[in-house]
């Protein structure tokens, strides 16, 4: 059995797609007036502050965080910078209870669900509040209460994760979806196939977003694939694809909240991808003055999300020079003082080395933790954050 | 209870399963209607319809992260994996993963619901890829559990509670013995425990252990050896992580010889690990150096398959040997 319903011909017919080019998708401009034939969303004022305050929270953070990780304060950061209406817009166009899965450049839809700087800091800081336990390097977040599924290194598995998670809610019938967040580099991965795929022939309620934003670490998108980005993938698989400007609030909210209605009443899966740029190093290990120069920045500078979605709010006369003021100076401040109180807090207790590897401590291991906690008795100055916590007789 | 072979018994567990928990979903390649190449999954799809018996698309990456999924939502996938020849493109998934799901979220989320069944083994003219025993690449990974039955009682009763079990569960099926294995099944819904070894014989001169299709050759060992006036204790692993220690070292305390044997190739194989925890556990009462009985370090030959296997001739020289030392 064939779903293919093609044409014969009779001299041999390549094609390589190029004759459809996806459009882009942009209703806001730069200056914060909308395109001609465009129209906004139905955003209200308490939500497009919301959206905002996301924004700029994740901005303010990832200046802050990364000044951090250059003064030593932090082994590693890893900033949105540039993608915040790409990752904000999206998530806010969802339902609060729909499940994100994402890849670690997303902090932003955790400010927009309402992460607190507390908690954003007690996972970089791998301390005893730190729901990972201390367990990952920095910017691995995990919220199970704002329904944000924990970060992993490995790229793009978290891809077919989604088609699963989104084949169990439509099981469950309780009308939610999952979005799945990924760069063009990791729509390398094979995973990326295994889960669009599946997506497609099983009809999960899910929302693949691709941020497009030019480049994987060094590897600039031309160096990535030959096509016209990752957009036309989505044909192959028969799902339903938008190309948006990712640099754009209105556009990204707007068709992401026209895929979860496809996703969510149709189970028709979505592809959307999100054209962006990588405003930012990779992380704080890599310095991208060795593969980009400064005039390429530049040019998206001048088109920070922002901004953009600053000049609409003022436009509506929703937001002021001095409202934002008083934002900026109030968010830097709490990004201080709580980064001085989660750098104190104690790291986690030394049973959490061996706790939820299983759901209970095998023999085994136990014994291995037993010897452990032996050896550092005898040593105490050499494991300063254990040592005081085995002496205390735990 | 009823006679059944090992594939009727894992249909069974299937079956019950699925009726118990309506969670609990089974797919794979060519599961569906067709009820997979083995027939494993006969007739669920049409007892518990197209969403919950389904095939997937041929990309096993794309299972078991599916399964993932599945499970971090709350389901209790039970994702088949062809051969378990055709499990390493899901090596990601299920060491990356599936394994580190729980530790890595601090226990915010887990893929505990997950089951993973794979047919393994030689012994069937398979060639390379449809023989091969990948247990010892998965035993190094904390986070998994690895269960192998040797007969229908076994594989019905493990095979529920590692559908059961609240940690992700590599359950390899000994294929040879799909058909040829038959045996008195209990009807309806038993477990047998995970993480605990059997002792199937007692003995005093020496301890013979191993797992899954293995089981077999070592009863026909242990039976010429017997004759021999050797006697033998036998003890089936059945998980193979986290492993019975205990069990074992009593057993070993006791003879003061061992012999190991499985399919796998020797180097890296999980009997080194055993031979390593044993040697340690049980240094003063070794009589003889332990001994392992396994496939050659080769890939799995088609033509030459009998004498790259570990069978039950050299299963048993090795137990002369061992008591003779």
């Amino acid at each position: 059995m064939t779903t293919t319903k093609s044409k014969t011909v009779y001299n041999p017919v390549f094609t390589d797609g190029a004759e459809y080019r996806i459009p882009t998708f942009k209703l806001l401009k730069q200056d914060g007036s909308l395109y001609k034939g465009g129209k906004a969303p139905d955003i209200d004022k308490e939500k497009a502050l919301r959206i905002y305050h996301a924004m700029v929270t994740t901005r303010v953070l990832d200046e802050r965080m990364l000044g951090a990780q250059r003064q030593g304060r932090l082994s590693f950061y890893m900033q949105c910078t540039g993608e915040e209406a790409s990752i904000i817009g999206s998530t806010a166009a969802l339902d609060d209870a729909d499940m994100i899965m994402a890849q670690y450049r997303e902090q932003g839809a955790l400010a927009y669900r309402g992460f607190t700087i507390d908690e954003f800091m007690n996972q970089l800081f791998g301390n005893e509040l730190d729901y990972g336990k201390g367990r990952q390097m920095p910017v691995h977040y995990g919220s199970s209460k704002l329904n944000y599924m924990t970060i992993s290194s490995p790229l793009a598995t978290q891809i077919p994760q989604a088609t699963g998670y989104a084949y169990g809610q439509k099981m469950a019938g309780d009308g939610h979806c999952t979005i799945v967040y990924f760069g063009e580099g990791a729509a390398s991965e094979g995973d990326f196939h295994a889960g669009l795929n599946m997506a497609a022939v099983h009809r999960v309620p899910a929302i693949f977003f691709c941020r497009n934003n030019g480049y994987a670490i060094s590897t600039p998108a031309v160096e990535q694939f030959a096509a016209d980005g990752i957009a036309p993938r989505g044909f192959g698989y028969k799902m339903d694809t938008i190309r948006v400007d990712g640099n754009d609030l209105l556009a990204v909210y707007q068709a992401t909240e026209a895929a979860r209605k496809l996703a969510v009443e149709e189970n028709r899966p979505v592809l959307i991808e999100a054209m962006t740029y990588r405003l930012a190093a990779h992380s704080s290990s890599d310095d991208p003055s060795g593969y980009r120069s400064k005039d390429e920045e530049a040019v998206w500078r001048e088109k920070d999300p922002i901004l953009r979605m600053q000049n609409w709010l003022i436009k509506k006369k929703w937001w002021s020079e001095s409202k934002e003021k008083e934002l900026q100076e109030r968010l830097r401040r709490e990004v201080l003082e709580t980064m001085k109180r989660a750098q104190k807090l104690p790291p986690p207790p030394l049973e959490t080395l061996v706790t939820d590897v299983y759901d209970e401590v095998p023999p085994l291991l136990n014994a291995q933790f037993e010897k452990l906690k032996a050896h550092i008795r005898k040593y105490p100055d050499e494991y300063p954050k254990s040592a005081a916590h085995v002496q205390g007789g735990a | 209870m009823a006679k059944m072979n090992m594939l009727q018994a894992i249909n069974d567990a299937l079956d019950i399963a699925m009726a118990t928990n309506d969670r609990v979903l089974c797919f794979g390649e060519d599961v569906g209607v067709f009820g997979g190449v083995f027939r494993a999954t006969s007739n669920l799809q049409q007892k518990y319809g197209k969403d919950r018996c389904f095939n997937t698309p041929l990309v096993e990456q794309g299972i078991i992260g599916f399964a993932n999924g599945l499970a971090a939502q709350g389901s209790f996938p039970v994702a088949e994996i062809q051969f378990a020849d055709y499990i390493f493109p899901a090596f990601d998934q299920i060491v990356n993963e599936s394994a580190k799901f729980r530790y890595r979220s601090g226990n915010l989320f887990d893929v505990g619901g997950l089951t993973i069944r794979a047919p393994y083994g030689g012994g069937i003219a398979g060639g390379l890829y449809h023989s091969q025993s990948p247990e010892a690449y998965f035993a190094h990974t904390p986070g998994l559990k690895i269960v192998v039955p040797r007969n229908p009682h076994q594989a019905k009763g493990l095979l529920l509670a590692s559908i059961n079990d609240p940690n992700p569960t590599l359950f390899f099926e000994p294929k040879r013995l799909y058909r040829a294995s038959t045996g008195e099944v209990p009807e309806g819904e038993y477990e047998l425990p995970i993480g605990e070894a059997e002792v199937l014989k007692e003995g005093t001169d020496v301890t013979v252990l191993g797992w899954g299709a293995q089981m077999e050759v070592i009863d026909k060992a242990v039976e010429m050896a017997e004759k021999e006036g050797f006697s033998c204790e036998v003890i089936d692993l059945r998980t193979i992580l986290p492993w019975d220690v205990e069990t074992v070292a009593e057993s070993v305390l006791k003879t003061g010889r061992l012999v190991i044997t499985h399919e796998a190739p020797l180097t890296g194989g999980f009997a080194g690990e055993i031979a390593a925890t044993i040697q340690e556990r049980c240094f003063l009462y070794l009589e003889s150096p332990i001994a392992r009985v396994t496939g050659i370090d080769t890939p799995f030959p088609l033509v030459l398959e009998k004498e790259h296997f570990p069978n039950h001739l050299k299963v048993y020289e090795a137990i002369r040997e061992s008591v003779e030392f």
